[in-house]
């Protein structure tokens, strides 16, 4: 880090989005919805169709034999989330495994955008004039809602489907007081469809954004020769962050999804 | 770091890549995982089998053992009776042999005497005549006393 750049700029530089408004057609961030994180979706992109395309290119060559490397690197996940799923969900539906495994896989991946080093991509974009550029998506509360809230509407498409439009009203109102406590029985249904969302995206974003800030602050603060230590332990630790907040963002959509073809 | 259009992206994408891993991932690859389940629950079952065959062989080998271990020992049996047999049969063949052969050389001993007696009472019946001629100084008339010098003979 150069000492032309002041601490506060070094740090508001590596929370600034690389964003593009559509309405006015300007790389400009301002607030307004019109607004693409670039940066965020084209790293979302990239991550998402490798492992796709790895995951195909497994899936085209697989054999029933003796199994290759990567066959066995995505059977071994495969097995990992349809046993997860399995565990819990015990009924007929096509969507929640491969949902399952594409979010754990895409979130992880997203995730691990945090353990490269803080400078390396800013610093390569930035030498082709793109001078700002966050590199871990689920850094950003516009990828992790749009993962959470794309649950959420799968969540209540499978409610009504499984329940029925009176089925759901029905447990809306009766569960879990009984009939005669039907307002609170309804406000209690209401918040507690409605924090699932914001658990899992605000869980992840959280952590992440929290993540990525330490290897800023770190970055920006102590002298070069002494940022290995800090950043190499926390950079250690977020290895088990990354993976955990997978692992809980998948686990916890397998449990709201079996939630929801339960009938009570 | 607010809500906007980037939402609705990440949404778009992430509908579309979990229709991908559905459609495209998912079904080949758990279709594999379940053949080779099949495969090898196959072997386990043809490994069992042959394990069973296997004791099964065991068994009628032990069996078939001991079968033709009491057979040898039946057929020892009958050939250690047959060979006392034989050589009862071959001591009974020597004894009435030896008895024959012992027959045989009593009758030759006793014609043998028989014709000694006879060439001996002949000598005796001439030195009896020559001697009685010698006695009686004159010879006798061999016709005359036939009867005396046969009686006499026959009292040797």
């Amino acid at each position: 880090m150069s000492h032309a750049v002041s601490i506060a700029q070094y740090i508001e530089h590596h929370l600034t989005h690389l964003a593009y408004n559509v309405k006015t057609s300007q790389w400009q961030d301002d607030g307004s919805f019109w607004v693409i994180n670039v940066d965020s979706l084209f790293v979302a992109w990239v991550l998402g169709f490798s492992f796709l395309f790895l995951f195909r290119y497994v899936a085209k060559r697989v054999t029933s034999g003796t199994p290759g490397k990567g066959q066995n690197v995505v059977e071994t996940l495969l097995d990992f989330v349809s046993g997860m799923v399995k565990e819990s969900f015990h009924g007929e539906c096509a969507v929640l495994a491969p949902l399952a495994l594409t979010i754990f896989c895409w979130v992880f991946l997203m995730n691990f955008m945090d353990l490269l080093p803080i400078d390396l991509l800013p610093r390569l974009f930035g030498s082709v004039g793109i001078d700002h550029f966050k590199i871990v998506p689920t850094a950003d509360p516009n990828i992790t809602f749009g993962l959470s809230i794309s649950v959420f509407l799968l969540i209540i498409f499978y409610n009504f489907k499984v329940k029925g439009g009176f089925g759901v009203l029905k447990e809306s109102l009766t569960f879990p007081f009984g009939p005669w406590l039907f307002p609170i029985n309804l406000m209690f249904r209401c918040v507690e469809e409605l924090v699932k969302p914001f658990s899992l995206s605000l869980r992840l974003f959280g952590n992440m954004f929290a993540g990525e800030l330490i290897f800023v602050l770190v970055a920006a603060m102590l002298p070069w020769w002494s940022q290995w230590m800090p950043a190499g332990a926390w950079a250690i630790f977020h290895i088990l962050i990354i993976t955990i907040q997978a692992f809980i963002f998948m686990m916890l959509t397998i449990v709201y999804l079996t939630m929801a073809h339960e009938q009570h | 770091m607010n809500l906007n259009l980037t939402l609705f992206g990440q949404m778009i994408t992430f509908a579309v890549f979990v229709w991908f891993t559905m459609k495209y991932v998912w079904p080949p690859m758990m279709k594999a995982l379940a053949d080779r389940q099949k495969k090898i629950a196959e072997g386990i079952a043809a490994a069992e089998k042959s394990q069973r065959d296997l004791e099964l062989a065991e068994q009628k080998v032990a069996e078939m053992l001991k079968e033709s271990r009491q057979t040898a020992a039946q057929i020892i049996d009958a050939a250690n009776k047959r060979a006392e047999a034989l050589v009862e049969e071959a001591k009974d063949l020597a004894r009435t042999e030896a008895q024959r052969i012992l027959a045989h050389a009593e009758q030759e001993v006793n014609q043998s005497v028989i014709q000694a007696k006879e060439v001996l009472s002949s000598h005796v019946g001439q030195l009896v005549i020559m001697t009685a001629e010698k006695v009686l100084r004159q010879s006798i008339d061999i016709e005359k006393h036939h009867n005396l010098i046969a009686e006499a003979i026959k009292e040797i």
